[in-house]
């Protein structure tokens, strides 16, 4: 069962992949093109999801919508990745005043839910992909260092560190050497659950009009366009609404597998 | 004592440095608001003297500091469309968004325990199996998507509720909760998603406790055994949990108040977004950012009264 979780993570993440990664070459039909004679069509042929209420393509627009959810996805992860873990492992070594200093400026930023720093950041600079990537970024980096900080601490305590401190390893050696190998799997779940939660972020900042603009689709607004004909045509919200159900099952999916993988004491069944 | 007021520093420094950055960001604007406010055919005098009016021309340490004193003074500036104090705004729209959220997590516990509970007891079950692939699922939907489904069936095709809209509890109480039904279910679904593997840990944790199986050995049935003894022991664990997820409640009956047209804090905020209505901006998410870092402060003075092994633990640490 849990490893069925997993594979059916992985598959979904497969899929949003190779979505994105076809979009790159090939889509069935332009999708930026406005064909207002073909409006609000049914699923069917040549359009196989049908077509919106500019009359595009929706399956296009699925397609390029991938990667607009993975470029966010990539790109403020990393982000929170780059800045959160080192600085983590800086409060996790240095102790004292260090990590108190770095322990409330994260707490600071763990006040602002992603959505509220979005707003905010929008409100500033304008609503745009970079304003939405850089909020959801900054948003996640309190979780890694916060993981970060008590994988370092755990390491720290143990008696491979203590034997490499006293035959003369310095501060960065056991950082590189022993600290980061042992926390990288940590940060690896915790990147995939916080894939994830900015694949939902960056969806509802669009849907609310505060991300990414048209006419570039994602699957935040073309729910938000959707809207308009939620009633008469409730097949046109679908369609992004279950890509980006599926897209964060998939990585919520592969985030618990590999926490699961990695450790062996959460696996069901050991007491 | 020390633990107490450690907490409080903790308090009063995260609140200075979320006030520095909620200011840095808005003042950051590009363009001058007095010029956003007079449209681009506004005379230099003009913008000139509006920026006098505002006191946008003295140096920006000087506004933050204004800024701040009006915050903890409860003055957090007036509106420059509505010319109306931000806090007189801010008033009626909490009323709205309290009852959402407040409603809106009972309504996720609801959800969560009984959920939770069967996870735990037939962890090993097809129930089990189904209360974690619902779960999951339930994680995975946008909250605004699953408005939007919720809207369909229960206005569109049955046409039991309104979509959207408002009305208060004071003017007619039917027609307020008739209102409230539909944003109160979604948002109580998408947050009892992610509650139940928390409720559901906590209670395999109970199944493992000497009490619990001294409860099944007397003959207690499962179920009565984690009613009477579970709920409890696990309700230490759920605190901190709702405490932890609140912004994230926040944050979805922000969505949720923009799918269903109520005229809450989201509404308000998201609106001063639209218009760039600077003060309403700056003093609407001060005052959400306030009021997440108090309820997180009171959840952890409130296990420092409940445990006492985590006031023991504080002294050392």
């Amino acid at each position: 069962m849990r490893r069925f979780q997993l594979w059916l993570g992985i598959a979904l993440v497969a899929l949003v992949v190779a979505a994105a990664v076809i979009s790159l070459f090939w889509t069935p039909f332009d999708p930026l093109r406005v064909v207002p004679e073909k409006r609000l069509l049914p699923p069917g042929w040549p359009h196989l999801l049908g077509t919106d209420g500019f009359g595009i393509d929706i399956l296009s627009q699925l397609l390029v919508g991938a990667r607009m959810c993975l470029l966010v996805g990539i790109i403020s992860v990393s982000l929170a990745t780059v800045v959160g873990v080192p600085l983590g492992m800086l409060a996790g070594q240095a102790g004292g005043w260090v990590s108190e200093v770095v322990m409330r400026i994260s707490d600071v930023v763990y006040a602002f839910p992603a959505l509220l720093l979005a707003i905010l950041l929008a409100a500033g600079f304008g609503a745009s992909t970079v304003t939405a990537m850089v909020a959801i970024g900054v948003a996640t980096i309190p979780a890694f260092a916060r993981v970060a900080r008590a994988g370092t601490l755990q390491v720290m305590a143990s008696d491979f560190v203590l034997a490499a401190r006293s035959s003369g390893t310095n501060r960065w050696g056991i950082a590189g050497r022993h600290v980061l190998p042992n926390i990288a799997p940590l940060a690896g779940v915790q990147a995939s659950v916080a894939f994830a939660m900015a694949i939902l972020a960056e969806a509802a900042l669009s849907y609310l009009g505060l991300g990414t603009p048209r006419p570039t689709p994602t699957w935040g607004t073309m729910l938000r366009d959707a809207q308009d004909f939620f009633f008469t045509a409730p097949l046109q919200a679908v369609w992004p609404g279950l890509a980006i159900a599926l897209a964060v099952l998939g990585f919520n999916l592969l985030g618990d597998g590999l926490r699961d993988h990695l450790d062996p004491r959460l696996r069901e069944g050991v007491q | 004592m020390g633990r107490y007021l450690r907490r409080l520093g903790i308090f009063a420094v995260t609140l200075l440095g979320a006030s520095i950055l909620i200011f840095a960001v808005t003042a950051a604007l590009p363009g001058d608001i007095a010029q956003v406010l007079l449209g681009t055919d506004a005379t230099p005098e003009r913008v000139e003297a509006l920026r006098r009016e505002y006191g946008l021309d003295r140096p920006l340490p000087l506004r933050y500091l204004e800024w701040l004193g009006g915050v903890l003074t409860g003055n957090f500036g007036i509106s420059h469309l509505s010319r109306q104090p931000v806090l007189a705004l801010i008033g009626p729209s909490l009323a709205v968004t309290a009852w959402l959220v407040g409603l809106g997590i009972l309504g996720a516990l609801l959800i969560a325990l009984p959920a939770g509970m069967v996870a735990a007891l037939k962890r090993r079950h097809w129930q089990g199996f189904a209360v974690n692939a619902l779960a999951q699922l339930g994680m995975a939907i946008p909250v605004f998507f699953g408005g939007m489904l919720i809207v369909l069936v229960f206005s569109g095709w049955l046409g039991w509720l309104p979509p959207n809209g408002y009305v208060p509890l004071r003017t007619d109480p039917v027609q307020w909760a008739r209102h409230l039904v539909l944003p109160v279910a979604t948002l109580a679904v998408v947050q009892g998603a992610v509650l139940i593997r928390y409720v559901r840990s906590a209670f395999v944790e109970v199944l493992s406790e000497d009490y619990y199986r001294t409860a099944r050995a007397i003959g207690w049935t499962p179920a009565a055994a984690l009613l009477r003894h579970g709920v409890r022991n696990a309700a230490v664990s759920l605190v901190t949990v709702i405490g932890l997820q609140l912004s994230a409640v926040l944050v979805g009956a922000i969505v949720v108040e923009y799918v269903f047209g109520l005229p809450g804090l989201g509404w308000l905020l998201l609106n001063a977004v639209g218009q760039r209505d600077l003060f309403v901006i700056q003093g609407t998410v001060m005052f959400l950012v306030l009021a997440v870092l108090v309820i997180n402060a009171l959840v952890d003075f409130s296990y420092l009264l409940i445990d006492p092994r985590q006031r023991a633990q504080g002294e050392i640490g």
